[in-house]
């Protein structure tokens, strides 16, 4: 919304700058986007008179002028044919910048005479799109005169207006509030009723559907419809309007002006004597006056004749019914459409009218008669003719709710100090009115702040007018601090997750909650019930099942630029279905190693890298690692089925997920393998037992040696070697400290399809040192073990 | 007396002629072993008489001494040098790259959550949490913005096609749900152990998290992180809001000089709502907060509407409070001078190498929030 100040001037009177009054709009809650001043934009031009023109004496086109000018007489040369001795014009001096060419004058010779500035278009100045020569001002203009003085442009305010303040879609609005906060003085808003010189000719009717609750009009005849004048037009340029028609902008005007917006129709294209708004048929069309035929349909309010819809209420006219030229006897509607409806309509059918703007947002109701009466004044003053009596169809919907209200709740919300009389003497300068003088009082809010609804309401209204830089700075009362820190295991847990991960070296990415669901069927998901229904992108129509696939894409975008080596993670939410339990926290991880050769012939990262950066964040985040299962091959598709395991307390209760990536996965996701990546589910972990007290139990060291043992197993190729470590360590517990492989292999000396798995044995002795005998034994038990287990034999 | 200076005389050119140890073992064995030419002369002195042992005991003792202690230094002087040739042998050339260590780091909209987190955790603020996925009562209605309002349209949602029930699930458009969880005293237990149940006022909480809207540019991205906070108490007013946002901002820009500018706003879940400027200069090209005459746009808040706490079952005349929201990414680019919005949430690893925070940056009050 954009107006200019003399416009504002029409209702208020002040002396307040641009400046001052974009301050307190600021400070009212109004946003002001931009102030364009043309006077800032034009200070280098100034009015000038051409004292004498001679034709060029090296180009038939040129003249050369001797100008009156601010900056004294100055002889310019000037291709445009309008330049003529005595011609009152505007004159850019050197080192101006023209706006409309885009360049700064130089001096430098035309043709071989020097030009000492220029004299400007319309065009040149951005006032006009178009002009033909040089400007052509009145004699009477002073020479030096501003140019924007000259040209009658002033400051243009562009502001934005919250969706609670229809009233302020008219500058009569604004003007009331800026009042309010003290800018000036409101000037009489009251409007003269116009009395009608015969019955209205035209019938209204309604459907008494909610659609259109009242409808007022009435015919003025014998109209003369051409161009409004300069004043009418002016002011509609000033805010980017285009003047069309005396009838036609006297509507734009009040709904600028007012927030009122009317329709003006040529009586004479209406037909069977009635006019009438109700609910749309199915089939029926309007030929909008934006050129456009739009179908209509039972949700939308058309406003029809006998013939059928002539336009969409509240939204835009018809192009068959309009007021044109030869317009002599208009019929003006100003009705009240309800907003939701047309808002609707307007965003089904993918309108947004001036009308529709304010409709949607809702008009005031009290306004539509005098919306009408002041219409009608005008058409009179402008186009003639005589109006008839007004027709009034329907019922103005209700005025809102009188609020009981204690002034002294005004400090309580907002800690402002504003005194009893300050509270009324706001409410009253807002136009609201206040009965009682008890302890409450009654507050009627006047019929065009229908947002107004409750006490808290009204204290807003207060505390913006009275100054919210007034509000006191007033420290929350202390709290007991919560023993051990705010944050739940959870989040806890997610915070050393990333400050682990990122130690780990990898960098942490954020990436989207969506995917396309092609790739959510990759990884599991892609549900029907996690595809969004208007997504911003195609690839991004899916809630994502895994974080995984974020991260090979991003590891592979990284790649196509020439950034192979990619360790990355994420922490955030994945989805399995729409119920907010069904939301996870996920911790994921990928490591694409393309790292820098290496001259010791050190081996890259591999599986194992990510096996051990995984159990190291499983330790970090208090998982019991020493019993998870490793259960190799159980994890999900998108796993290389021989290179991924789950690591799980019970198949219930899986803590993660790692290993290679599955190569058609990477494929499809136009990504280089090998990748590897791992996925911690972190509501899975245990939560720590709460214990009394944060003792950590006591420390029994041996003062035994432990001693190692080395075993060399046989076992088949297909035997998991954790399985046969956990069978020896489980073999005695009380005396094995751990059991680890320190070599694998195959090959000559070892039967086909078998593997010899050597085992590092630690013992440690409780209560003596170990006899050989005894070690003897322990040995007989763990070979036993591990027959038992997985058909192990002593390699020979 | 000649024989045995002969002797002294040959073996010490034999020790110092020893190029190895296992030479001067040969000379100690052939002089001091069981057999050697001098073991064999201190055998003599049994069968001497006393004078003649007298006179010849100390010579030959002598030689022996002066013979062992000979070995003893030429054999130190071996070691050294073979020590010395070892170390010449395994000279490195340390100019040659260790192996490469990844560098990791943490998101800058992560590092600055994190800061958020400690700065209101030391006011006394908990965290709750709720889901991205929310229904239209959560996101809209229990927040008062009425069916088919207006206001809606600005929140340019993402919506799931409708359920079984002709429910039309969708993404949060801001964390505010969380709010009416927290608040809403039926919610107990709620549909998840993280997700944030009712709980009785007084209430002092933030809710970080994911938020959504259907919009992108410069900066708008379909997807974006939101702090909300919420307090709920008997006698909580503005003038709270202002202090608590006021220490917030002075605490999270590390700056003692910050000037805050509170604006009348509108939104349908707060009354009054404000939005709150940041005093800040722009001149240079760089953003300084907390000194200059520039205004920045920072958050919005307001006083919980009693629509919003009569939808969640808490009486507005009793209890009242305060609601923010701010984004926190944005924060984190006026913070730390991103200047891309979208750049945040694409994976380039250069920007996030650069743009990253250590591991070890964990913010807290000892080493500083920021």
């Amino acid at each position: 919304m954009k107006f200019t100040l003399s416009w504002l001037k029409d209702h208020l009177e002040t002396t307040a700058s641009v400046d001052r009054i974009v301050e307190a709009m600021t400070m009212a809650g109004l946003e002001v986007e931009d102030v364009e001043d043309p006077a800032t934009k034009l200070a280098a031009f100034s009015v000038a008179k051409i004292v004498e023109a001679v034709q060029h004496p090296n180009a038939d086109r040129l003249r050369v002028c001797q100008v009156e000018t601010r900056d004294g007489r100055k002889e310019i040369v000037c291709g445009a044919p309008n330049a003529r001795a005595g011609l009152t014009t505007i004159y850019a001096p050197i080192g101006a910048y023209v706006p409309g060419l885009g360049v700064t004058l130089v001096e430098k010779p035309v043709r071989g005479v020097v030009s000492n500035g220029m004299m400007c278009s319309a065009s040149e100045l951005e006032v006009a799109e178009e002009s033909d020569g040089i400007l052509e001002l009145p004699d009477s203009l002073a020479v030096g005169t501003s140019a924007a003085e000259a040209l009658g442009l002033e400051a243009v305010i562009d502001f934005e207006v919250t969706p609670n303040r229809p009233d302020w879609l008219g500058v009569a609005g604004i003007a009331r509030d800026l009042a309010a906060a003290g800018v000036g003085r409101l000037k009489d808003l009251s409007v003269q009723a116009v009395a009608g010189k015969f019955p209205c000719p035209v019938e209204i009717r309604l459907d008494g559907s909610d659609a259109c609750p009242v409808f007022a009009g009435r015919l003025v005849r014998g109209v003369r419809n051409g161009p409004s004048p300069e004043w009418l037009q002016a002011r509609l340029k000033a805010i980017g309007l285009r003047p069309i028609s005396a009838l036609v902008d006297i509507t734009n005007l009040l709904s600028y002006d007012r927030a009122r917006p009317l329709h003006v129709y040529d009586a004479a294209k209406l037909t069977g004597g009635f006019i009438e708004a109700r609910l749309g048929r199915e089939g029926e069309e309007v030929h909008a006056l934006d050129g456009k035929t739009y179908a209509v349909t039972p949700d939308m309010c058309v406003i029809a004749d006998a013939k059928g819809p002539l336009g969409l209420g509240g939204v835009m006219g018809g192009e068959d019914s309009g007021c044109s030229e030869t317009t002599t006897d208009v019929f003006i509607e100003s009705a009240w459409f309800d907003p939701l409806r047309t808002a609707q309509t307007g965003r089904v059918l993918g309108i947004t009218s001036d009308a529709q703007y304010r409709f949607a947002r809702g008009v005031d109701p009290g306004f539509v008669v005098p919306g009408l009466e002041l219409a009608t004044k005008l058409v009179l003053e402008l186009c003639g003719g005589e109006a008839s009596e007004v027709l009034v169809a329907g019922q103005i919907p209700a005025a809102p709710v009188p609020i009981e209200f204690d002034p002294n709740y005004v400090h309580r919300l907002s800690g402002l100090s504003v005194a009893r009389e300050g509270v009324l003497e706001i409410l009253h300068k807002l136009g609201f009115e206040t009965k009682g003088d008890g302890a409450s009082v009654v507050v009627t809010p006047p019929t065009w702040r229908r947002d107004v609804e409750g006490k808290a309401d009204l204290v807003e209204e207060v505390a913006r007018i009275a100054g919210y830089g007034a509000l006191p700075s007033t420290p929350l009362p202390e709290v007991a601090r919560a023993v051990g820190g705010v944050l739940t295991v959870r989040q806890a847990r997610a915070r050393v997750a990333r400050r682990a991960l990122a130690a780990a070296g990898y960098s942490e990415a954020v990436t989207w909650s969506f995917t396309a669901r092609k790739t959510a069927e990759l990884f599991g998901g892609g549900q029907d019930a996690l595809v969004l229904a208007n997504p911003i992108a195609a690839e991004l129509d899916c809630m994502r099942p895994s974080i995984l696939p974020n991260l090979i894409e991003a590891a592979g975008r990284n790649a196509k630029r020439g950034f192979a080596d990619a360790a990355l993670f994420e922490i955030g939410p994945v989805f399995g279905g729409d119920q907010p339990q069904d939301q996870r926290l996920a911790i994921s991880a990928i490591l694409a190693p393309h790292g820098p050769r290496r001259w010791d012939g050190a081996q890259a990262e591999d599986v194992f890298t990510i096996k051990a950066d995984l159990i190291a964040l499983l330790d970090e985040l208090g998982a019991p690692t020493a019993n998870l299962q490793v259960a190799q091959g159980a994890a999900a598709p998108w796993w290389h089925p021989g290179r991924s395991a789950r690591l799980q307390l019970g198949p219930k209760a899986v803590i993660a997920e790692f290993g290679a990536l599955h190569p058609a996965v990477l494929k499809a996701l136009d990504v280089d393998g090998p990748v590897y990546g791992f996925e911690v589910f972190v509501e899975t972990i245990p939560e720590p037992k709460r214990k009394p007290t944060k003792t950590k139990p006591a420390l029994a060291l041996s003062p035994l040696m432990p001693l190692s043992r080395d075993f060399a197993f046989v076992v088949a190729k297909d035997k998991a070697a954790g399985d046969l470590t956990k069978a020896v360590a489980g073999a005695d517990k009380a005396l094995i400290a751990a059991a680890r492989v320190f070599d694998v292999y195959e090959g000559k000396g070892v039967e086909d399809g078998f593997k010899s798995l050597a085992v590092e044995v630690t013992i440690q002795p409780r209560e003596a040192t170990l006899t050989e005998a005894e070690i003897e034994a322990l040995s007989a038990k763990i070979v036993a073990a591990a027959e038992k287990a997985t058909g192990a034999k002593l390699r020979g | 007396m000649t024989d045995l200076s002969q002797l002294e005389a040959d073996l010490s050119a034999q020790i110092a002629a020893a190029g190895d140890l296992s030479a001067l073992e040969a000379v100690r064995v052939a002089a001091l072993g069981k057999t050697g030419s001098v073991s064999a002369l201190l055998k003599t002195l049994g069968a001497m008489s006393p004078d003649e042992r007298k006179e010849r005991g100390p010579q030959i003792n002598g030689l022996r001494d002066r013979a062992t202690a000979l070995i003893a230094e030429r054999k130190a002087a071996l070691e050294a040098a073979a020590l010395d040739a070892q170390l010449a042998a395994e000279r490195l050339d340390l100019t040659l790259p260790a192996p490469p260590r990844r560098k990791g780091g943490v998101h800058p909209t992560m590092q600055v959550m994190d800061e958020m987190v400690a700065i209101f955790a030391e006011m006394g603020f908990s965290v709750a949490e709720g889901p991205d996925i929310e229904d239209d009562f959560h996101n809209f209605t229990a927040l008062n913005f009425p069916p088919k309002h207006p206001a809606r349209e600005m929140h340019d949602t993402f919506f799931f096609h409708p359920g079984e029930d002709g429910e039309r699930k969708l993404l949060r458009t801001h964390t505010s749900p969380v709010q009416v969880r927290t608040m809403q005293r039926t919610n107990t237990p709620p549909p998840a152990p993280w997700i944030a149940g009712g709980q009785e006022p007084p209430i002092r909480v933030i809710v970080p998290g994911r938020t959504y809207r259907k919009d992108s540019d410069q900066t708008h991205t379909p997807m974006f992180h939101q702090v909300e906070g919420l307090v709920i108490d008997k006698g909580v007013h503005m003038g709270h809001l202002k202090w608590t946002l006021e220490t917030f901002i002075a605490r999270f820009f590390e700056t003692d000089s910050v000037v805050t500018r509170f604006r009348p706003h509108h939104f349908p879940f707060t009354e009054p709502s404000a939005e709150m400027d940041v005093g800040c200069d722009r001149s240079g090209g760089e953003l300084r907060i907390g000194q200059g005459s520039d205004w920045l746009e920072i958050l919005g808040c307001g006083m919980v509407h009693p629509n919003v706490l009569r939808a969640c079952g808490v009486d507005p005349d009793v209890y009242q409070g305060f609601a923010f929201g701010m984004g926190v990414d944005r924060l984190a680019m006026l913070k730390y001078g991103m200047p891309d919005l979208r750049d945040l949430f694409a994976g380039d690893g250069r920007w996030l190498s650069h743009y990253g925070f250590s591991a070890f940056a964990d913010p807290n009050p000892a080493s500083g929030l920021s």
